[in-house]
C-alpha cells in the first residue's frame, strides 16, 4: 500500500479512464431525484491515501454525491470506479458511516451490537454473530474512546456518542476507502477531537476518507485534499490549493452560470 | 408511528368489544363450564380442543416473534393492507376450486389464494410507492379499501353459487377455530414452525434491515428482497391465522405482543423472547376461553387476552412502563424538593451571620424566613420540612421554627456547594450573568454526581478545594421571580 501518491493524471479528452489505483474515481455522474437534478456532470478523481473533506452549501448534494458512489441512489448517468472497478466488486473495500439522524436511535440494540453490524457482510447470510465478532466490535469502540458504553442501550448515548458509534462500525468494516457523512455534525467537542484523531490515524496508515463537511473554519486544519461542491465539482485538490476566496465565492456565492438557470428550468418541468 | 400503533391496536380492541357484546345479545345466556373441564382444556387433555389451543399458542409465538420484526420495520400499517388484501384471494380460490369440481372448502386451497392476493397488494403498495408520489399511507388505505372490498364482492357472489352451501367464509373475517380438522391442524404446524426457522435464520438481517436500511444496501445485503422476505413471513402469519383470529385481528396479533414486550427490554434478543411469549399465552389463553364458553368467537378472545397483557405492560413494564417512570420522576421531585429545602435553610443561617470569613454555624430557622426566602407556599414548605423529619435531617426546636440535625446540616453544605461550584463554572464557561446563573444551576445541581462535582474542582482550580462552601456569587436574598 502506498501512503502518499503523486496528484492523479487527469484525463483532459474527456475519455472515461479509471486508472486502478485511484481510490475514487467519477466521471460524467449524474444524479436526479423525480427529474429534479441534484447533482450534475460529476468528474473527480481521489488520490489515494488522502483525507478529502467534500464542503458545499445546503442542498449542493454532498450527501447525494456519497450515496451515489455507494450505489444507494440510481444515478441517472456517468460512472464510478473504486480502484478502477465497480462498486459492486470492490464492496468490501468501503466503510460508510451514514449521518446520525438517518437511523432510530430508539432500537432496542446496545451500542456493541451496533458496531458488531460492521462485520455482518464476512459473517455471511443466516449465521448469527459470534465472539470473534464481538471482540472486533469491543475493540473498534475501544479505538473511538467509549469502550466502557458497549452495553449501553443506543438512546441512552449523547449524540457525540451515537457519533462514535457509527464511527466504530466503520472501522469494525476494515475498509481501505471510507465515506462519512457528516460526522461532525452537531457533535460536542470531544467527540470532535476524538474523531479528528481517528482521521489523521486512518491517514496514517494509508487509508482513503471522503468526509462530508459544513464547518469551513476547520477546513484546513483536517483535511489535505479537497472537493468543493455545488451541483457540479466547483474545485477539486490539495486543499492548500483549493481553499481559496475565489472558488468559496463561486461555491457559495449567488448562481454559478448558465447551468444552474438550465437546472432550475428543469426543475421546474419535473414537477 | 408510535400513534399509528396504538391507534391500530385500540381501533381493533373496540371492534372486539362490539362483536362480543353483540354475540352475547344475540346468543342469550351463556353456559359456564365445570371446573374439570376448565382444567383439562387449559392443560391441553380434552381431546376436541387440543388441536385448536395448540395451534393457536404455536401461531401466537410465530406472530410474535415475525410481529417484532415488523414493529421495528415500521410496517404495521403494511400489515393491515395485506391481511385484508388475502380475503379477495380466498373468495376467488373458493370459486376456482368449485369450478374444478372440488368442495371450494379445502383450507389449503383458500390459504393459496389469500397469499396470492395478500403479496400482489404488498407489491402494489411497493409500486404505487415508487411510481407515483403518493405517501405509503394514501397507498396503504387505497390497496387496503380495494382489495377487502373486491373480498366482500366475490364472497356475496360465492353464497349465491349453487354448490356454495353454507361456506363458512365469513368466519374468515373473525376467525373461528372451532372448524379446524386434523389435515388443516397439521399445515398450520408445518407452515408456523417454518416461519419461526426463516425469521430465526434471518435474524442478523432482518435486525440490520430495521435499523439502518442504508447501511445495509451499502454493504451490499439486497434490502428489496429482505424486505419481501419479511412481508412474506408476515403473509404466512396472516394466512395461517385466518382461520383462527381471522383478517381483520390478525394485524392486532402480530403487532401487540411485539408492543408490550417493548415495554420491558432495551434489547432485541429479550424482545423476541418476550414477544413470542406473550403471543404464545394470549393464544393458548385465548383459544382455551373461547372454546369453554359457547360461541365466543377465537380471535376476538385472543386479541383480548394480547390487549391485556399489552395494556399491564405499558402500566407496568419496568424499561418504559407509565408507573415505573411516573415513580422515578417522583422520586427526583422529591430529591430536589429536599435540596432546595436544605440549601434554603443554610443560605438563611448564612446570610444571618455577622462574619462572613466565619464558618457557618449550625442554627435555628424560623418557618417565615423559610417561607420567604423561595416562592413556596405554607403547605410546600411544610410537606417539605415533614420529608426532611422523616430522614432525620431535622431537630426539633421550639414550634414556628426549625434546626437542621448533624446530618442534615452537612447534606446542605455539600447540596450549597454544588449548587455555587456549578454556578461557578457556569459564568466562567458558558458565559451565563451571575444574576441569571442561579436559576440554571437550579436544574443541573440535583444531578451531579462525585464524578462531576471532582471534575468541577480541578476545572475551578483557584477555588478552595476542601470541603469549604464557595460565597454565592450573586444575591441571594432577592431571589428572581421566576423562581419556583
Amino acid at each position: 500500500m502506498k501512503p502518499f501518491v503523486d496528484p492523479p493524471v487527469i484525463p483532459v479528452d474527456g475519455r472515461p479512464e479509471h486508472p486502478d489505483n485511484l481510490p475514487l474515481s467519477i466521471h460524467d455522474l449524474t444524479v436526479a431525484y423525480h427529474r429534479k437534478p441534484v447533482i450534475w456532470d460529476i468528474e473527480l478523481n481521489i488520490p489515494e491515501g488522502k483525507l478529502v473533506g467534500v464542503v458545499g452549501p445546503n442542498g449542493a448534494g454532498k450527501s447525494t454525491l456519497l450515496k451515489a458512489c455507494l450505489d444507494l441512489v440510481p444515478k441517472t448517468s456517468g460512472e464510478v470506479k473504486i480502484y478502477g472497478e465497480s462498486y459492486k466488486k470492490q464492496r468490501s473495500l468501503i466503510g460508510y458511516v451514514p449521518q446520525r439522524e438517518s437511523v432510530d436511535w430508539d432500537f432496542p440494540v446496545s451500542a456493541l451490537d451496533v458496531v458488531a453490524m460492521g462485520t455482518y457482510r464476512k459473517i455471511g447470510w443466516f449465521k448469527w454473530v459470534g465472539k470473534a465478532q464481538k471482540k472486533l466490535a469491543r475493540e473498534a469502540l475501544e479505538r473511538v474512546g467509549i469502550g466502557h458504553l458497549g452495553d449501553r442501550q443506543i438512546s441512552q448515548l449523547s449524540g457525540g456518542q451515537q457519533q462514535r458509534v457509527f464511527l466504530a462500525r466503520a472501522l469494525a468494516q476494515d475498509a481501505k476507502v471510507y465515506f462519512m457523512d457528516e460526522p461532525f455534525a452537531a457533535v460536542d467537542a470531544a467527540t470532535e477531537q476524538a474523531i479528528v484523531a481517528l482521521l489523521k490515524e486512518l491517514n496514517k496508515a494509508g487509508k482513503t476518507c471522503l468526509v462530508v463537511h459544513h464547518d469551513l473554519a476547520t477546513v484546513k486544519r483536517y483535511f489535505d485534499w479537497l472537493v468543493l461542491l455545488n451541483m457540479r465539482v466547483v474545485a477539486s485538490g490539495p486543499t492548500a490549493e483549493i481553499f481559496t476566496k475565489d472558488n468559496l465565492q463561486k461555491t457559495y456565492g449567488g448562481k454559478l452560470s448558465l447551468l444552474d438557470d438550465v437546472a432550475e428550468a428543469l426543475r421546474h418541468v419535473g414537477r | 408511528m408510535w400513534a399509528d400503533r396504538s391507534a391500530i391496536i385500540l381501533r381493533r380492541v373496540i371492534l372486539v368489544i362490539l362483536l362480543l357484546g353483540a354475540e352475547s345479545a344475540s346468543g342469550g345466556q351463556v353456559d359456564w363450564p365445570e371446573a374439570g373441564l376448565v382444567w383439562k382444556v387449559f392443560t391441553l387433555q380434552d381431546y376436541n380442543t387440543r388441536q385448536v389451543v395448540i395451534s393457536t399458542i404455536l401461531l401466537g409465538v410465530t406472530a410474535g416473534l415475525v410481529g417484532t420484526f415488523l414493529l421495528l420495520r415500521r410496517r404495521s400499517l403494511m400489515g393491515d393492507a395485506l391481511s385484508h388484501a388475502t380475503f379477495p384471494g380466498i373468495g376467488a380460490a373458493f370459486v376456482v376450486m368449485i369450478l374444478l369440481g372440488g368442495t371450494g372448502r379445502s383450507l389449503p386451497g383458500l390459504l393459496v389464494g389469500a397469499s396470492v392476493t395478500g403479496l400482489l397488494g404488498v407489491l402494489l403498495v411497493m409500486a404505487i410507492r415508487n411510481t407515483t408520489r403518493l405517501k405509503d399511507d394514501a397507498a396503504m388505505g387505497i390497496v387496503l379499501s380495494v382489495f377487502f372490498g373486491v373480498g366482500v364482492a366475490l364472497i356475496q357472489m360465492v353464497k349465491d353459487m349453487p354448490q356454495a352451501g353454507p361456506a363458512g367464509l365469513n368466519d374468515f373475517i373473525y376467525g373461528t377455530a372451532a372448524s379446524m380438522i386434523h389435515s388443516d391442524f397439521l399445515l398450520i404446524l408445518v407452515v408456523a414452525i417454518g416461519t419461526c426457522l426463516v425469521s430465526l435464520l434471518l435474524l442478523k438481517e432482518l435486525t440490520l434491515l430495521c435499523f439502518d436500511e442504508s447501511f445495509a444496501a451499502s454493504q451490499g445485503w439486497p434490502t428489496v428482497r429482505l424486505d419481501i422476505a419479511l412481508l412474506t413471513l408476515v403473509t404466512a402469519v396472516t394466512v395461517i391465522g385466518l382461520q383462527a383470529v381471522g383478517l381483520v385481528l390478525i394485524i392486532a396479533f402480530l403487532i401487540t405482543p411485539a408492543t408490550a414486550a417493548r415495554f420491558w427490554t432495551q434489547r432485541l434478543g429479550w424482545m423476541l423472547t418476550l414477544s413470542a411469549i406473550i403471543g404464545g399465552v394470549s393464544g393458548w389463553l385465548g383459544a382455551s376461553l373461547s372454546a369453554l364458553v359457547r360461541d365466543l368467537p377465537t380471535g376476538a378472545v385472543i386479541v383480548l387476552v394480547a390487549a391485556a397483557i399489552f395494556l399491564l405492560s405499558m402500566l407496568f413494564g419496568c424499561g418504559r412502563g407509565v408507573v415505573p417512570r411516573g415513580l422515578r420522576h417522583a422520586r427526583l421531585r422529591r430529591k430536589v424538593g429536599r435540596q432546595h429545602l436544605l440549601r434554603a435553610v443554610y443560605e438563611i443561617v448564612e446570610s444571618g451571620q455577622p462574619d462572613v470569613a466565619e464558618p457557618v454555624r449550625n442554627l435555628p430557622v424560623t418557618f417565615d424566613a423559610l417561607l420567604a426566602h423561595r416562592s413556596w407556599s405554607a403547605a410546600q414548605v411544610g410537606g417539605l420540612l415533614r420529608t426532611a423529619r422523616a430522614e432525620d435531617h431535622l431537630e426539633n426546636t421550639e414550634p414556628g421554627s426549625v434546626r437542621l440535625s448533624e446530618a442534615g446540616f452537612g447534606e446542605a453544605s455539600r447540596v450549597t456547594r454544588n449548587h455555587r461550584l456549578w454556578e461557578l463554572y457556569l459564568i466562567r464557561y458558558a458565559d451565563i450573568a451571575p444574576s441569571h446563573v442561579d436559576r440554571d444551576a437550579d436544574l443541573v445541581e440535583h444531578v451531579l454526581d462525585a464524578e462531576v462535582v471532582s471534575q468541577l474542582e480541578s476545572e475551578l482550580q483557584d477555588r478552595p478545594s476542601s470541603l469549604e462552601v464557595p460565597p454565592s456569587p450573586h444575591f441571594i436574598n432577592q431571589p428572581s421571580p421566576e423562581i419556583s
